[in-house]
């Protein structure tokens, strides 16, 4: 446990942070200009870190792999964003959105960060109401709310279903000003191979330009990744088709911890597999249950349409096993109940991997306009993907891979167990635990880039003010470059003839199946196996065509894979050694006898971090006990 | 400066108010037009004296000359950047839902400025002494001209195109100088098709009486 | 269903390019038009000849990275989608698809399908943002906006940036891309204060870009798969002359 010193301040929950920043070291401004500073990501962590770092004076390189910032996926964020604001004088307050975020994330979350996370939420939103994001208002003028996620507050700040936009083009537009002014530099489609260490500390990346295959090296006083969550290792989800862990993967092969990665969050309400060939779940608003009932038929194999299924040959599974949350219950219950009916065999479609989500009766009841004015917008979605009018026939569901809450291991200043390489956004594990609950993704990944990391990386930086420019002569950068172009070398020359998306697709098959949102022992084991089988395979019959100096994007998609075997490989193994259930983490061995999550406070209340150990070596774990002084551990219930 | 004068937007806008300019100048001529439809030549050849003669009038023929110079050259380059904007086309064509006429606008404008031309030498040049007639007796002329069949159809197809012209210049011309309206928009829309289709056809109307009538 | 693909092929942005002709079989119509692509770089792949290139990433219509020209339409012939959300069962049995990547100066294509929309960041970075440093912003609610313009603010802030627009116009004109981001902070007080700057930054480098000039013949609006409006052209068209 010696190597994780997670650095929280001392002093009362409330005052930490304000603690922190007075006492925090500083460096001066005509310092900053010196000192430069990697930002791997452009989403709202990686956009909103290089305007902050670049406003402060900083130096900054900013990376993306797409064409522009502007596309990285936090742009997909539908929902809203929370806020401790308290505009509906509804009791809300940063103490009970702190105390939310930890019992939604079932008590596996380190309180100092959650607290912050909170209290940053509103300096985020006026920060965004600033540069011009348009929020959702009422007719007065002020900012309008909604309530989400089952929280009994109304704290969500929304731009109809597409705030993620809203915030990324916000914080894009905010780079943009930090690029013009030439405080940022930025190079859109790079792909980050490796950290380069000098030393022990983060001091530059090697970095594949996806235009020319040219290999360039970059330098930095620190390097920063905000590079996302992992949830493609699913292959279908509800992330963008290129995200990838590569990064994040590639900094915990050079020494920072990965905690919790079997923690990630299924999303019950996305647009189901149609065919063979689908790469990508779209989600559907989660707003859907308060009207929708689901259900599957009550016999097995049921061809019948839908419609043509009498009211009493359908389960309303939801209803039935939750009478008093019926199918309001939160997003993991959902999901595991879908999956249970459809493991059973009673699922819906060709596939059979669907259920039911059904407005007849709602429409019925409130009239066919009062719905179109509530979810018009995504019956329209859904009909331009599926083909089929919810107005007529019932939507079909299915969950999907959606967040993880594991990532990079981070101490209270965003850095990881290497010094100068920090973690922000879905990249670090940070705030939500086991579980994160809904509209709290934007509120984190922006609060992490814009309000906490400019304020904890001078602590790091203020020491290194004597440090000349970092050279990429420096032989560290000649070894990590000859080691990444190694890999890329090996993928191509396998000349198998398989392609890097098959293999992803049959890796997801095995995540989802046994690595999914119900676990147990012997499901782990085997997947544990089959990973390993699978990238041997993938080892010896992948196909590549092409070469490594021109645009590949068969070699991207084969690297992320390539990745994604190590680290599927770790999430079986910490879903293994997390022997309870929590939050979005279930393993089938316990759970409750009416079928609950059940958590075992007294052996897993710790992060779990582990470390590499090198090629073919296992994983060391490292335990940072989660000590709750503010709050206590509560059991969840929806009955 | 120059960045200013000769920035799109500017540009654009030259183009519009030039092309509302014109606008204003055409029911002026139909309603002279109309005179030739009396069989008294007086009141036509009156109307078309004064315009000639007063000083008023003559200013406003210089500005509108001028006017009518800078939309054809403004038009040209705007089109030839246009041009050059997408070096390399389509092979499956455009077939994107466009109001169908602003397509062909330097099409539509090339066949006005045809006729333009054929006018000046027919009548303007005449006035300004610069071609043989009679300067004094219009009427005539223009009898004389709308008993030529082939003048007439001349004549027809390019006040056809004019309209199509007028049609999409009407509207376009507001959207470009930045008056875009949720209720009035649509009014410009119907005025600007009472406008394109009213005027050419008086136009024709004259064109067809003198020809087939007299 | 069985389908005849001609796909705009092209090695690099230094080589000639040309379209090359693909038969497809057994096209489900439950594909997307982006999965069907990927069935038919699956193929290539595993006889070892080069994927078709195109741009795409989270094929839920909202990052704006996918855009192909499909039979004489950006983003295809279905009105207010992107090409990731056009699905198969648009098209039938034995159809022809010409597919070709957006043409317009500013875009010079890349690799096959791939153009490079640098000229849109390079817009954006001119003049679309508002000055405001992070941590000096006032309380949000002690700026107060009129929900309509609030509202319609939001209906040109969902521009996605696909190059659509260009693609549709005969000019390859970008005052559509241009005028909803301007019309988004002209709407709202936070970006009045620099409206002036913004504006004339912004057509100034949209010009530099050498995309071609407006002539109104409303076909980005037809395209644009997120309904964005003329009437932000106009509203941009007001913005500049008030710049000056």
């Amino acid at each position: 446990m010696g190597k994780l010193i997670s650095k929280i301040p001392d002093g009362p929950l409330a005052q930490k942070w304000t603690k922190y920043k007075a006492s925090v070291k500083l460096v001066n401004p005509a310092n900053k200009k010196k000192l430069e500073i990697i930002v791997v990501g452009t989403g709202l962590s990686g956009a909103g870190a290089s305007s902050a770092l670049g406003e402060l004076g900083y130096s900054v390189k900013t990376f993306c792999y797409q064409d522009s910032p502007r596309r990285a996926h936090s742009v997909a964020a539908q929902g809203g964003i929370n806020a401790a604001k308290n505009y509906q004088s509804d009791g809300d307050s940063i103490y009970r959105l702190f105390y939310d975020m930890i019992k939604g994330g079932d008590f596996r979350a380190r309180e100092a960060n959650v607290y912050r996370a909170a209290e940053v939420s509103n300096e985020v939103i006026d920060h965004y109401t600033a540069i011009g994001v348009p929020f959702a208002r009422d007719y007065g003028g002020t900012l309008d709310t909604r309530s989400f996620g089952g929280v009994q507050v109304s704290r969500t700040l929304y731009s109809r279903g597409q705030t993620g936009q809203q915030c990324l083009l916000g914080a894009y537009s905010s780079l943009n000003r930090q690029i013009k002014k030439g405080n940022v530099t930025m190079y859109p489609r790079r792909e980050m191979l490796d950290i380069v260490l000098i030393d022990g500390k983060a001091r530059g990346i090697i970095a594949r330009n996806l235009l020319t295959g040219e290999i360039e090296r970059h330098a930095a006083h620190a390097v920063v990744l905000a590079t996302g969550g992992y949830g493609t290792i699913y292959y279908m989800s509800t992330l963008a088709v290129n995200s990838n862990a590569s990064a994040a993967w590639k900094a915990h092969k050079k020494g920072a911890f990965f905690a919790n990665p079997s923690f990630v969050q299924i999303h019950p309400t996305c647009v189901p597999q149609m065919n063979e060939f689908q790469s990508k779940l779209t989600l559907m608003s989660e707003s859907l249950r308060n009207d929708g009932r689901v259900w599957v038929p009550k016999s097995k194999g049921d061809a019948r349409e839908a419609n043509e299924i009498p009211e009493d040959e359908r389960d309303y599974f939801l209803e039935r096993r939750y009478p008093a949350f019926g199918n309001l219950v939160p997003r993991d219950v959902a999901s595991r109940a879908a999956k249970e009916r459809c493991d059973a065999g009673f699922g819906v479609g060709e596939t059979g991997l669907a259920v039911n989500l059904d407005f007849r009766d709602s429409m019925k009841k409130q009239g066919k306009k009062v719905i179109e004015n509530k979810y018009g917008n995504l019956f329209e979605m859904y009909k331009t993907i599926t083909g089929i009018d919810p107005y007529e026939e019932p939507m079909r569901i299915y969950p999907a891979g959606h967040y993880t809450m594991g990532g990079l291991w981070v101490d209270y200043e965003l850095m990881t167990t290497i010094p100068g390489l920090y973690a922000i956004g879905e990249a670090n594990f940070s705030d939500h635990g086991a579980n994160r609950l809904g509209a709290s993704s934007l509120m984190q990944a922006s609060g992490d880039g814009y309000f906490i990391l400019p304020n904890t990386i001078n602590n790091y930086l203020a020491d290194e003010i004597r440090v000349p420019k970092i050279s990429t002569d420096n032989p560290e950068f000649a070894e990590t470059e000859k080691a990444a172009v190694g890999i890329l070398n090996k993928l191509i020359s396998i000349k198998g003839k398989q392609t890097a998306s098959s293999f992803h697709k049959r890796l997801g098959k095995i995540m989802w199946d046994y690595c999914g949102m119900i676990r147990n022992k012997e499901g782990l084991e085997k997947a544990l196996v089959l990973i390993n089988d699978l990238k041997k395979e993938f080892w010896r019959d992948l196909n590549i065509p092409g070469t490594i100096s021109e645009l590949n994007m068969e070699l991207e998609k084969a690297g992320r894979v390539a990745d994604y075997f190590e680290l599927a490989g770790l999430l079986a193994t910490d879903a293994l050694n997390r022997n309870e259930s929590c939050g979005a983490h279930f393993r089938e061995e316990f759970q409750t006898p009416d079928g609950e999550a059940l958590r075992n406070d007294e052996k897993f209340a710790f992060v779990a971090a582990w470390e590499y150990a090198g090629e073919g070596n296992p994983h060391i774990l490292h335990k940072e006990e989660l000590k709750f002084e503010e709050v206590e551990m509560k059991v969840r219930s929806y009955k | 400066m120059n960045k200013i004068l000769f920035s799109s937007i500017s540009k654009k806008f030259v183009m519009a108010l030039a092309g509302l300019f014109l606008l204003m100048f055409l029911p002026v001529h139909l309603v002279i037009n109309f005179l030739l439809l009396k069989s008294d030549p007086v009141p036509f050849n009156k109307a078309a004296h004064f315009m000639a003669t007063f000083p008023l009038v003559k200013i406003m023929e210089v500005a509108l000359i001028g006017v009518i110079l800078i939309h054809i050259t403004w038009g040209i380059y705007l089109q030839i950047q246009n041009w050059l904007a997408r070096p390399v086309g389509y092979v499956s064509g455009n077939k994107s839902e466009t109001s169908f006429f602003s397509r062909f606008m330097i099409w539509t404008g090339a066949s006005v400025l045809t006729f333009l031309v054929m006018h000046f030498f027919n009548f303007y040049f005449v006035k300004l002494g610069l071609v043989a007639g009679n300067p004094e007796d219009f009427y005539t002329l223009a009898h004389k001209l709308f008993k030529i069949p082939a003048y007439n159809y001349i004549y027809l197809v390019c006040f056809s195109l004019l309209g199509f012209h007028l049609y999409h210049a009407f509207s376009s011309a507001f959207q470009t100088i930045g008056l875009n309206h949720r209720l009035w928009t649509p009014v410009v829309k119907v005025v600007a098709l009472i406008y394109a289709i009213a005027l050419p056809a008086g136009f024709a109307f004259i064109s067809i009486s003198l020809w087939l009538f007299r | 269903m069985n389908l005849t693909l001609k796909i705009w092929r092209q090695k690099n942005a230094g080589t000639k390019g040309s379209f090359a002709t693909y038969r497809m079989d057994d096209v489900s119509p439950e594909m997307s038009f982006l999965e069907m692509l990927d069935a038919l770089n699956k193929k290539l792949v595993e006889e070892d000849k080069y994927p078709v290139a195109f741009d795409h990433d989270c094929r839920e219509g909202i990052c704006g990275s996918c855009g192909m020209y499909i039979n004489g339409h950006p983003h295809g012939p279905v009105p207010a989608i992107t090409t990731c959300h056009l699905s198969m069962r648009y098209f039938k049995e034995g159809d022809t698809i010409w597919i070709e990547p957006w043409r317009a100066k500013p875009f010079p294509v890349i690799k096959d399908l791939i153009v490079d929309r640098t000229a849109f960041d390079k817009i954006q970075i001119a003049g679309g943002f508002i000055s405001v440093n992070a941590g000096a912003a006032p309380e949000a609610n002690s700026i107060l906006v009129e929900k309509k313009k609030s509202d319609d603010a939001f209906d040109s802030a969902i521009c996605i940036g696909c190059g659509a627009c260009v693609a549709a116009c005969k000019n390859a004109s970008a005052m559509l891309f241009v005028s909803a981001k301007i019309s988004q902070f002209a709407l709202l007080p936070q970006g009045r204060i620099e409206a002036k700057e913004r504006v004339r930054a912004m057509i100034e480098k949209m010009d530099e870009a050498g995309f071609g000039n407006c002539s109104n013949t409303g076909a980005c609006e037809a395209e644009c798969p997120k309904q964005i409006k003329l009437t932000n052209i106009a509203r941009l068209n007001r913005e500049y002359f008030k710049a000056y």
